[in-house]
């Protein structure tokens, strides 16, 4: 089998008491969708936290292309073509949609100084492909519905050539027309070699979506399986009791 | 993802196709906070000159205006970063201190011994104030640092240095006032260096031209890439309210003239006679084109630099910046240089105009800046300010200071004044914003004018104004506009 594009060993990470994420192996491969899937404060935001640079993991490494990676910081991660959609969206409520889309990363013109045209041009040219209805170019942010500053946030994510993406519930606000192009928009991606870690609550979503799914329970991995291997019962009862079904386990 | 526009659409009518309907104001695109500043100016200029008989208005006292305004409003540019980040600076005046004592010092004592120069030559200017400089630049790099590496609040940090700094300043020159100042060192101070009228209408009319130069540019930008511009006739309104604006300032400077003692002094000191007849205008002062090339750079940097768009992402959602790879902590360290490196450049205005160091040296500037920020529309929880508004803010205040002057308040009134005017200033912004306060925040303004109708004038235009205005609030109230 090809080296995994990522692959997460034993990472473990606490947070004073609780133990967020429990000695969890996980990899993904080139032109995959892995679904992490898991009740609430499972760890799933943590653990691809420990991806994208945002959190250190206190054990464990991270193997990018079978070399070991130090992820110290979202920069980092961002060297490693690692782009993220986070939960809580991380956008700047006060600046607009192209300062947003560009923050870290900003278009400068020969002078150094930073070329709003063209960064708006450019937001223009990839919110038309992403969300056709989005108009509210020039407004900070903050007067965006919740689908609006969504999809803001996954063109930030997807707008620069990523390999590895990570989406932590990256429909949760979108109706039911978005979540279509959300999910159309993913097997593109996928078709262009990208790996992708897909979380979300939506158990039929994810069967559609993802090649392998990974359900983890109070920190710990319960088990990770091809979609053909499982049904959606056996995932819910993972889920709820983190027990691997029978026919899995031999 | 529902588009708030279809939205919009849906509850209000359609404008006619191809031609939208847009009000006036919306039209010329202007800020509706900047507007809502330079009327309250102007009402205040207007006020102080109509109760002053016309004293208010004239060349002398708006030279004097602006060069009393220079100092604090140097600094509330940079206050303007430190808020925005959600940072706060109490020591600026303290640091003023430090800053004016070592380059009093340095003028005076150090640099003659060190680069064996006599007092009077014009190079102990500069040596002093690239010292000054160097000092502020270190000493808020320094606070940065404590502020965004050791993760102190950056009030604890620069409450500590409003002790430490006004007292370093005092050791330096053992609490002495060092003075006078190098000549060359005194042309920052206002009327001690000032342009002259010709070279004052070339900078006013190249300012002009710029002005034009860059409106014309950022249309044809948008133009190229299919973007939207407002109309034409709206684009030529700004253009002339600006250079307007900029041209009637030169001019009212140009108008002040240099008293006959004066000019007979000075041509005494080239060995001349004044000729008949002769008379010469002061024009601009070089602190204020100091002032300008400050605000100009300062609004560069906030608007079309990467530092800016990580200053202001930083104060918006400081999470969010760190995300994105924005180092903030390194960021702080910068922001609170600048400050300091501004503190030094207003240092060098402050005791030029006194002509010497003086240990109570920009005392209370602290509040005096952080009140023209936030007068300025700088909001105290992050992300939201501008460099024009915070000079536009400290300009009201110094026009409230010495326009109540004028009229003969007394100077405990002013201050009550000027600490009512910043708590209100705040009031209407939030209010602007956030439509709940709306109604709360109109009865407090007409309790507010009630009260000092009834307490300057009478109590019939009290109640008078109580029943129209309160009447009016609460009819608002009724029909749901407010
Ligand atoms: N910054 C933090 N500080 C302290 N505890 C944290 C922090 N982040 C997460 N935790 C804890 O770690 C656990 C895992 O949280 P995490 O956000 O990873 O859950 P999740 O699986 O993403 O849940 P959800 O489905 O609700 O998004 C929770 O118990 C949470 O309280
Ligand atoms: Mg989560």
């Amino acid at each position: 089998m090809a080296t995994p594009l990522v692959d997460m060993r034993n990472i473990s990470i606490a947070f004073g008491g609780v133990q967020a994420v429990d000695d969890v192996s996980l990899d993904l491969h080139a032109g995959e969708v892995v679904g992490l899937l898991g009740h609430n404060g499972a760890g799933k935001s943590t653990l691809i936290k420990c991806l994208s640079g945002a959190y250190r993991p206190d054990s464990g490494e991270i193997w990018i292309d079978g070399k070991k990676a130090d992820i110290a910081s979202p920069r980092d991660a961002r060297h490693y073509n690692i782009e993220t959609i986070y939960q809580t969206l991380a956008l700047a409520d006060n600046l607009d949609a192209p300062s947003n889309l560009f923050l870290g990363r900003e278009i400068t013109n020969a002078f150094g100084l930073v070329d709003d045209a063209r960064m708006e041009a450019e937001t223009r040219k990839i919110m038309s492909r992403l969300n056709p209805n989005f108009k509210k170019i020039n407004e900070p942010v903050s007067a965006l519905s919740g689908g609006q500053r969504q999809s803001v946030a996954i063109a930030r994510a997807v707008y620069f050539n990523a390999r590895i993406l990570i989406m932590d519930e990256p429909t949760a606000a979108l109706g039911v027309h978005e979540s279509k192009m959300v999910a159309d928009l993913i097997q593109e991606l996928k078709a262009q070699g990208l790996g992708i870690f897909l979380i979300s609550h939506d158990t039929r979503e994810m069967m559609e979506l993802c090649d392998r799914v990974a359900v983890m329970k109070n920190g710990q991995l319960v088990a990770a399986a091809k979609v053909e291997d499982v049904t959606e019962d056996d995932i819910l009862s993972m889920i709820i009791l983190g027990k691997k079904p029978d026919h899995l386990a031999a | 993802m529902t588009d708030t526009s279809t939205e919009d659409a849906a509850t209000r009518p359609a404008p006619p196709p191809g031609a939208p309907r847009r009000g006036f104001f919306q039209s010329l695109e202007i800020d509706v906070r900047l507007l809502g500043m330079i009327a309250a100016f102007v009402l205040i200029a207007l006020a102080f000159n109509y109760s002053t008989g016309g004293r208010f208005l004239t060349p002398r006292n708006v030279f004097n205006l602006t060069i009393q305004t220079v100092s604090v409003a140097i600094m509330a540019t940079g206050m303007v970063f430190v808020i925005v980040t959600r940072h706060i600076d109490l020591a600026v005046g303290a640091l003023l201190a430090t800053c004016s004592a070592v380059m009093a010092m340095m003028q005076t004592r150090w640099a003659l011994e060190l680069f064996d120069l006599s007092l009077g030559d014009p190079m102990l200017a500069w040596i002093a104030i690239a010292a000054g400089v160097v000092v502020g630049g270190v000493i808020g790099a320094f606070q940065g640092w404590l502020i965004g590496y050791l993760t102190i609040p950056a009030f604890i940090v620069t409450l500590g240095g409003l002790l430490i700094w006004r007292n370093v300043g005092w050791y330096l020159t053992n609490g002495q006032t060092i003075g006078p100042l190098n000549d060359t060192f005194q042309l920052f101070g206002g009327i001690n260096g000032t342009l002259g009228v010709t070279w004052s209408w070339v900078v006013g009319l190249i300012a002009a031209a710029l002005t034009l130069l860059i409106l014309w540019n950022a249309r044809r930008t948008k133009v190229a890439h299919g973007f939207p511009v407002k109309p034409m006739w709206a684009e030529a309104v700004v253009a002339g309210l600006i250079v307007v604006g900029i041209l009637g300032l030169v001019a009212m400077l140009n108008a002040y003239e240099v008293p006959e003692r004066v000019l007979e002094r000075d041509f005494a000191a080239r060995g001349l006679e004044v000729p008949e007849g002769y008379t010469a205008g002061y024009g601009l002062p070089y602190s204020v084109l100091l002032l300008i090339a400050v605000a100009i750079v300062m609004t560069v940097v906030a608007q079309r630099t990467r530092l800016g768009r990580y200053i202001f992402a930083t104060g918006g959602n400081p999470d969010a910046a760190e995300l994105s790879g924005i180092n903030t902590r390194l960021l702080t360290v910068k922001v609170f240089a600048i400050m300091g490196v501004l503190v030094a450049l207003a240092a060098v205005v402050a005791s030029a105009r006194l002509t010497n160091h003086t240990n109570d040296i920009g005392t209370l500037d602290e509040l005096r800046v952080i009140a023209a920020a936030v007068i300025g529309g700088t909001a105290l929880s992050g992300g939201i300010g501008t460099i024009y508004g915070a000079i536009l803010g400290a300009l009201i205040m110094q026009s409230l200071q010495s326009g109540m002057a004028m009229v003969g308040v007394d100077a405990p009134f002013q201050n009550i004044v000027v600490g009512a005017v910043l708590v209100n200033a705040v009031m209407i912004d939030i209010a602007y914003r956030t439509e709940a306060i709306r109604f709360l925040a109109g009865l407090v303004i007409v309790a507010e004018v009630t009260l000092i109708l009834w307490a300057f004038y009478t109590p019939i235009w009290a109640l008078l104004f109580l029943g129209i205005a309160g009447g009016a609030l609460v009819l608002a109230r009724m029909r749901r506009i407010v």
